[in-house]
């Protein structure tokens, strides 16, 4: 993002995580509020990230291995004679499917958890600092309106 | 493998556009289907089961019966990169057989790649300031509140609006139908700002406002508390309590209930099911002031209906669903889920022979509807039985035109109010009201 720029900026999403990261404008005069909400978007990016990093990863990984030991049992070869990737079909890979998901299902509830105060919080504190802002824009107008 | 049903327009967010597009689609199915709707103005709930959000009607259907699933939307292709040696391409049209191969190819992921969630165009990967453009904004809303999806479980609601049995009233209706739309974008822009994180790790939902950082999360909030509020306001003052009562119920189930439970346990397709539902029975009550056996029929159809809408739309999303944390019948109990649909399927025979004994319509809408119904149950235990991709398919395109149908016939079948008037079943009718009375 250029330097001059007083916004946010979003980049495009993550390869591992598939989450788009934010790169977050530092203003000058930040406030103790303002800086409070910074820091917990950051954090939540932060977190999230490694999460889902994590969790995609484990996902990818466990999927290679689910096929490496299915054609293992019927046989097959990971590359076939025209070099192309074996591959399972749908209804193969569901057993794969149901089992990741149960393994998996405590890790989300703790981070739906998680993810729900977070976005309460930053939402919240979001709210503060728009109210902040407004009022400091209407003495202002009253200041000027005053001169 | 990752399967997208429909094709988005990804690139332009301006609705006139959409809806030109939308006829050009070379999915003739939804062209009859949107051609068939405008024409008879009954338009039916789409149920978007939203893979990462089930918003019902006033948020989608389960796994959204009506979320998620947007029948209008046209999406991008998303496929998978399957192999350096073909190469990941996006398309605007959708060939079944090409599915089959994208699918096939697939289906079994080896690379040591991360899981790309789909093809990148070159406007996605720049960098964008997080600035709010007015002129934007409108397109940013619509996506929010998922408009096309408000506008079937509106017209969900003027269907049971039409059918319920007294004469018929444009204010009450135009009424009803704008708060039922108005809580509908509440519930729906609520339900995506529960859902960023899970929402950018899958193909339909990646491109969402929040996910994209279009729009600010308070933005979002702000915009469902200014709909959903005038929205309710509107429901229990300008037409009746009840009314209000049902849609703000509505929303507090899909954004409360619905949304959280996708995420820990499979019931969340019954609570989904309730969403989609009541908005027709929001149009009963609407319409009479009072919540009687045709209201809850009309809802049990539409409940009923959900089951093979969505379940054979999420047969083809488990890859998705699995590695998103979402519990749904077709990952974890898929013998359930088969059966599920084809119990629905029947069930829908059942009701729609109800119908005629609550005097909601004559005798000869179970006998029209009757191949409808059956058909799609045959495709129900078609599906139950080889639960493969191409049976779960034509199951999920079959419930896609069905349920316009179906209320198009009942409402042709619909008891007049003169043949009550005549028969003495309308107390204190005079004769001269009756001849003034016209047929809804």
């Amino acid at each position: 993002p250029p330097a001059h720029s007083h916004s946010d900026w979003i980049g495009p999403p993550d390869k591992h995580s598939n989450l788009r990261p934010v790169i977050f404008y530092v203003p000058p005069e930040e406030s103790a509020l303002e800086r409070r909400l910074r820091e917990a978007r950051q954090e939540a990016q932060a977190s999230n990230q490694r999460f889902w990093a994590r969790h995609n990863r484990a996902f990818r990984q466990e999927k290679e291995e689910f096929i490496y030991s299915r054609l293992k049992a019927k046989g097959l070869e990971m590359k076939d004679e025209s070099g192309q990737k074996a591959t399972l079909n749908a209804e193969e890979m569901a057993d794969f499917y149901k089992d990741f998901l149960s393994k998996n299902l405590k890790k989300h509830l703790q981070y739906n958890r998680d993810w729900y105060k977070r976005n309460f919080r930053i939402t919240f504190l979001m709210g503060q600092v728009a109210l902040v802002r407004a009022l400091r824009w209407l003495r202002w107008r009253k200041k000027k309106v005053e001169q | 493998g990752l399967f997208v049903w429909r094709l988005r327009n990804t690139g332009i967010s301006q609705i006139p556009c959409r809806f030109v597009h939308l006829y050009h689609m070379a999915n003739n199915r939804l062209i009859t289907f949107q051609y068939f709707n405008f024409l008879k103005r009954m338009y039916v709930t789409q149920c978007n089961k939203d893979l990462s959000q089930r918003a019902k009607p006033k948020s989608d259907s389960i796994v959204s019966p009506f979320h998620e699933l947007q029948q209008l939307d046209q999406e991008k292709k998303v496929v998978l990169k399957i192999s350096p040696v073909s190469p990941v391409h996006q398309s605007r049209t959708e060939t079944s057989s090409r599915n089959e191969l994208r699918e096939l190819k697939s289906a079994a992921e080896t690379e040591a790649s991360v899981i790309p969630v789909g093809a990148d165009s070159k406007e996605d990967r720049q960098w964008k300031e997080m600035k709010l453009r007015l002129d934007d904004l409108p397109g940013i809303l619509a996506r929010l509140s998922k408009i096309k999806l408000t506008a079937l479980v509106v017209s969900t609601t003027s269907a049971g609006f039409a059918m319920a049995p007294v004469p018929f009233e444009l204010t009450c209706f135009l009424l009803a139908s704008l708060g039922t739309g108005l809580a509908s974008c509440a519930a729906n822009s609520i339900n995506q700002f529960f859902e960023v994180p899970f929402d950018s790790n899958m193909n339909r939902t990646k491109n969402r406002p929040l996910v994209r950082g279009q729009i600010s999360p308070l933005l979002a909030v702000c915009f469902a508390a200014s709909c959903g509020i005038p929205g309710i306001a509107l429901l229990t003052l300008g037409v009746n309590p009840l009314t209000g009562a049902l849609g703000a119920f509505n929303i507090f189930l899909y954004t409360c209930c619905y949304t959280p439970l996708k995420r820990m346990s499979i019931a969340n397709t019954w609570v989904g099911a309730v969403v989609g539902a009541i908005p027709p029975v929001m149009g009963w009550t609407a319409a009479t002031g009072s919540l009687d056996a045709g209201a809850l029929l009309l809802g049990g159809i539409l409940y009923s209906w959900q089951f093979p809408h969505f379940n054979a739309l999420s047969w083809g999303l488990r890859e998705d669903y699995s590695r998103g944390g979402y519990c749904m019948m077709s990952v974890t109990h898929p013998g359930l889920c088969r059966r599920v649909a084809l119990r629905h399927c029947l069930a829908l025979i059942g009701l729609s022979a109800v119908a005629p004994a609550l005097d909601i319509t004559t005798w000869t809408f179970p006998v029209i509807s009757l191949p409808i119904n059956l058909y799609i149950s045959y495709l129900g235990f078609r599906f139950y039985r080889d639960a493969d991709r191409s049976s779960s398919r034509k199951l999920f395109f079959c419930s896609l035109w069905h349920l316009p149908m179906l209320l198009l016939v009942m409402f042709t079948c619909k008891k007049s109010v003169l043949e009550k008037e005549d028969k003495g079943d309308l107390p204190g009718g005079s004769h001269e009201t009756a001849m003034e009375m016209r047929l809804p």
